[in-house]
């Protein structure tokens, strides 16, 4: 905390304040808690439609879906806790994101897991990769809510820092919505699940709000205590326990307990409903003895929730509590706001030692919650940045493009056999596709045909030369992967990791970021709902790329068949469905492509895209792909949205699916095998002549590429290979690599 | 209307899919909660998967102490229908309702994928509409899936007739194969792979069909 953080206090007390209102504001004020560094900045993004029913600053956006059902929505990483301890990092990780999620009444359904690692060439990231996907598998699979895709990038840049992100989707019947805010003084603040204990002590602020700037990095053992350790079990009781009592009307309104700990949902729930809260410590049911009040506010041992509840519900909320097996204490009391010198009600969240005891500490909900002080830092574009942009890969020598090709396929089946993908029969398609597709179905929820589609992108090579485009690129990139399953987006949720928003270029790239998001998502009439800023993302001085990572949520009218996916057949013709050429110089750029950074040239200017024309081109994709969903016949046998690898990539994924080879003419440039820029499609149809005409009345540009069959995938003169040699390499690739001498 | 109950421990996870899956058949199936003592007025159980009581110590050791399973006993050996379906397995190999143990998965890993059994015995309430050799693609998803027992009770099971699931490609080590059993009489079973996740094409298969469909058909107790 910073002398002028301290001086604000003193004025917002009118006195010093003691060590424990120092304690309190210390964590309420981290980066972590307070968003005190982007919060200017998110203001720009859009954030309203019609279908939102709730925005950004709650514990997770909701839309209204349709047919009663609200779908909610949101994303937090997990990166330092991970760094430090991957497993207990990772499964916190998602423990968390549920709590977010049924704190607003709805049934956690699924989750998806973006992951940022350092190359497997060293030993210390493959450590960090089998601890964190055991982690997700361990606490996912237990808690019983599947993980149903992700992403896994790897990147000599996270080799100190790696990012867990997590997102996690619910749905509730819309009637059902409930918000995390106190009210009716007399009321009872509840405390549901785990004792409180010394674990997590100062995680938003020791771990989540600093860097790994000692020489010790992430190895740093001092920081290992503020790592909170997970009980999937308790948490599956919570959740039951929950959805139970909001079932019963029982809940006036609830709120996790994440970062920052009784402090934070405390402070939250009173802030937002204008009314004081006491809380007697001495209630709080405790794992040790001798914990001081500091630590039992600010621990973050998982697995607990505040819930308001009335005195007359008490006994029943014991009841359905007792028999999940789930602790619940009153431990505060929502009390009369008092009235300030100008008249003004202020809610005072006062911490006692017994509810009639000494009031061992006493500040303003709302300064703690919503008044930290927001900083406009300094934004600067590095000038380093001229000579990296200047740097064109196009000059790169071709070589062998076989063998480049095959390098850049990997199979993340090692990953997701780990996690339970099917719970709840709703995954029409699961991980390792272009997005997921569920039935929107799950206990308690009124009967609908429709379904969700969930992606989760990032493009930190694309962002790292140009944020701001780089960003709209990924949004417009998330856009098409919904389209191969037929879904429309709805809403984005972001989670933006970012390195030390002390240095000016770092802000600057948060900047732009926000600004591209906003340019893509109001180009395409899209709410952002929710999301969460990770800052600090450093090591021993040097920043992560900028990883903004999108989530978005779609939606499918009517889903009884399963989308096409990447299974063609012999016989079939091969298209490529939107516009070819990227705007400006350089119609297929290289420019932060996955072929062009494994030679390491990370340089080059990424390219425009017209965003009519993809427009026009995803509206396409989705009504083919949704009539088939719909149960419509169709000559349409594969979709697959062009991205990392560019074609050659796309087109080599299904022939290892499909077991099919396929003869593709020349294309028109070599550059055009592995450049990267969102808006393309490879389909393959079984009446070409059909599809043509339907492309041209849909004014979708759209080109021939080929054939499907045989048990080679030929691409003019730059490509040959056999079925089996692309199969069998990217098959193996992640386990190879994982199994390399330690 | 054959009438099922399914058991819900603290932990159990696919207890809406067990009762989705047979009511889709047209069961009348409810949940029951893990303290019930009774299960008089049903036709068959289900011991559905998840992590009963967390699976602390092991999968099923904490859940065969639940006042439920002195009744799941009694019913089967009243020779009611008993489906154990992966935890559900592990529980009732833990309370000796059917023989052996499910060990770590060879690979030491979680599993979750497509696996293709072979029907190697129509003579339990699981496989009974089903055919010999028939191939039946259902997934697994688990980590303790890996079935063992000793020489004595394999020649035993080989020899009667108990084994009614086999994979086609081994996934975790279980011996001889074994993905599903039942005991003597054929009315207790259990499986690793789980057939309610097999219902529909529009989720991958609807090969779990035959195995639910006859387990809640309506039979006379052996």
């Amino acid at each position: 905390m910073s002398d002028d953080e301290f001086a604000q206090i003193e004025a917002v007390l009118g006195r010093e304040p003691n060590d424990l209102e120092l304690a309190l504001y210390g964590v309420m004020w981290s980066e972590h808690c307070s968003y005190k560094s982007s919060r200017l900045h998110l203001r720009r993004l859009p954030t309203t439609g019609e279908h939102v029913l709730v925005g950004p600053g709650e514990n997770a956006g909701v839309i209204d879906a349709g047919d009663g059902i609200a779908v909610a929505i949101r994303i937090e990483s997990h990166n330092h806790p991970s760094a430090i301890e991957p497993y207990q990092g990772a499964a916190t990780g998602v423990g968390g994101i549920l709590r977010d999620v049924f704190t607003m009444g709805a049934r956690p359904l699924a989750v998806m897991d973006p992951l940022f690692f350092g190359e497997l060439s060293d030993a210390r990231q493959r450590w960090l990769v089998e601890g964190v996907v055991s982690g997700i598998s361990g606490y996912g699979n237990s808690v019983g809510v599947p993980t149903i895709g992700g992403e896994l990038t790897f990147d000599e840049c996270y080799s100190g820092n790696p990012l867990v992100n997590v997102l996690c989707v619910g749905a509730l019947p819309t009637e059902r919505l409930v918000l995390g805010i106190a009210s009716g003084v007399g009321n009872l603040a509840v405390l549901l699940g785990s004792r409180t204990g010394r674990d997590g002590i100062g995680g938003v602020s020791v771990l989540a709000s600093a860097g790994f700037s000692g020489e010790e990095g992430a190895l740093d053992d001092a920081k290992r205590p503020s790592v909170q350790v997970g009980d999937p079990y308790e948490e599956k009781r919570l959740i039951e326990a929950c959805l139970e009592l909001l079932d019963r009307g029982y809940v006036l309104g609830i709120q996790d307990l994440g970062g920052a700990g009784l402090v934070c949902a405390t402070s939250e729930t009173a802030a937002r409903g204008g009314v004081g809260m006491d809380v007697d410590v001495t209630a709080v049911p405790q794992r040790e003895p001798g914990m001081v009040p500091y630590e039992i506010m600010t621990s973050e041992s998982q697995e607990r929730m505040l819930a308001i509840i009335t005195p007359e519900n008490l006994e029943a909320v014991r009841e359905v509590c007792e028999r999940w097996e789930v602790r619940a204490t009153v431990v505060g009391h929502v009390v009369e706001p008092l009235i300030d010198d100008d008249g003004n009600e202020v809610g005072m969240l006062r911490i006692r030692d017994g509810f009639d005891g000494e009031v061992l500490a006493e500040v303003p909900a709302r300064s703690l919650a919503d008044e930290a002080p927001l900083y406009d830092r300094t934004r600067e574009r590095p000038s380093s940045l001229d000579a990296v942009l200047d740097d064109d890969p196009s000059n790169e020598p071709v070589g062998s493009t076989n063998e480049d090709l095959l390098s850049l396929l990997v199979d993340p089946g090692w990953v997701y056999r780990q996690y339970d993908s099917q719970l709840f029969l709703n995954t029409v398609v699961g991980p390792g596709r272009d997005a997921a597709l569920l039935r929107l179905a799950g206990p308690g929820l009124p009967v609908s045909t429709r379904g969700i589609a969930l992606s989760t992108d990032s493009n930190p090579r694309w962002c790292a030369l140009d944020p701001r485009l780089g960003t709209a690129l990924t949004i417009y990139e998330s856009v098409a992967n919904l389209a191969c399953v037929g879904a429309t987006a709805k809403a984005v949720v972001n989670c933006l990791n970012f390195g030390n928003p002390e240095h000016p270029s770092v802000m600057w790239q948060l900047s732009e970021a926000i600004d591209g998001m906003a340019d893509a998502c109001s180009a395409l009439g899209l709410p952002v709902i929710g999301g969460n800023v990770s800052l600090y993302n450093e090591s021993g001085g040097v920043d992560i790329d900028p990883t903004p990572v999108v989530g978005l949520l779609g939606v499918l009218d009517h889903l009884v068949a399963p989308p096409p996916g990447w299974n063609w057949r012999a016989g079939d013709a091969l298209v490529l469905v939107g516009v070819r050429r990227a705007v400006g110089e350089r119609s297929f750029p290289l420019g932060g492509s996955r072929w062009a950074t494994r030679r390491g040239r990370r340089g080059g200017r990424l390219s425009e895209i017209e965003v009519s024309t993809l427009r026009a081109t995803i509206d396409f994709v989705v009504g083919e792909v949704a009539g088939i969903c719909a149960g419509m016949a169709s000559d349409v046998t594969a979709v697959h949205d062009v991205s990392g690898g560019g074609i050659a990539a796309a087109l080599a994924e299904m022939v290892a699916v499909t077991s099919v080879g396929a003869q593709v003419a020349e294309l028109d440039d070599f550059a055009e095998l592995f450049s990267e820029f969102p808006g393309r499609f490879i389909v393959a149809t079984g009446d070409l002549d059909a599809f043509a005409t339907r492309a041209a009345a849909a004014g979708v540009p759209m080109v021939s590429l080929g054939t499907c069959g045989g048990e080679r995938l030929v691409i003019g003169s730059t490509v040959d290979l056999s079925v089996d040699d692309i199969a069998a390499t990217r098959r193996g690739a992640l386990e190879a690599a994982l199994s390399a001498l330690s | 209307m054959t009438r099922i109950a399914v058991v819900v421990f603290p932990g159990s996870n696919c207890e809406y899919d067990a009762l989705t899956g047979v009511e889709s058949l047209g069961a009348d199936a409810e949940l029951v909660w893990h303290s019930t003592k009774d299960l008089s007025g049903f036709d068959g159980v289900i011991l559905p998967g998840g992590f009963a009581h967390g699976d602390y110590l092991r999968p099923g050791a904490l859940a065969r102490f639940s006042p439920v399973m002195d009744a799941v006993a009694r019913f089967a050996e009243d020779g009611g229908a008993v489906l154990g379906i992966c935890n559900g397995f592990q529980v009732l190999t833990e309370a000796g309702l059917l023989p052996g143990a499910l060990q770590k998965n060879a690979g030491l890993k979680f599993l979750c994928q497509p696996t293709t059994l072979t029907v190697t015995s129509t003579d339990s309430i699981l496989t009974a509409n089903a055919t010999l050799g028939q191939e039946l693609v259902i997934p697994i998803n688990h980590f303790s899936g890996a079935y063992v027992c000793d020489d004595e009770t394999l020649a035993r099971l080989e020899g009667s007739g108990q084994i009614i699931l086999r994979y086609v490609e081994n996934p975790n080590g279980s011996r001889g194969n074994i993905a599903g059993l039942a005991n003597e009489r054929g009315n207790v079973v259990g499986l690793m792979p789980h057939p309610e996740r097999a219902m529909s094409t529009l989720l991958g298969s609807a090969d779990g069909r035959v195995l639910l469909e006859s387990f809640v058909a309506p039979r006379v107790r052996a």
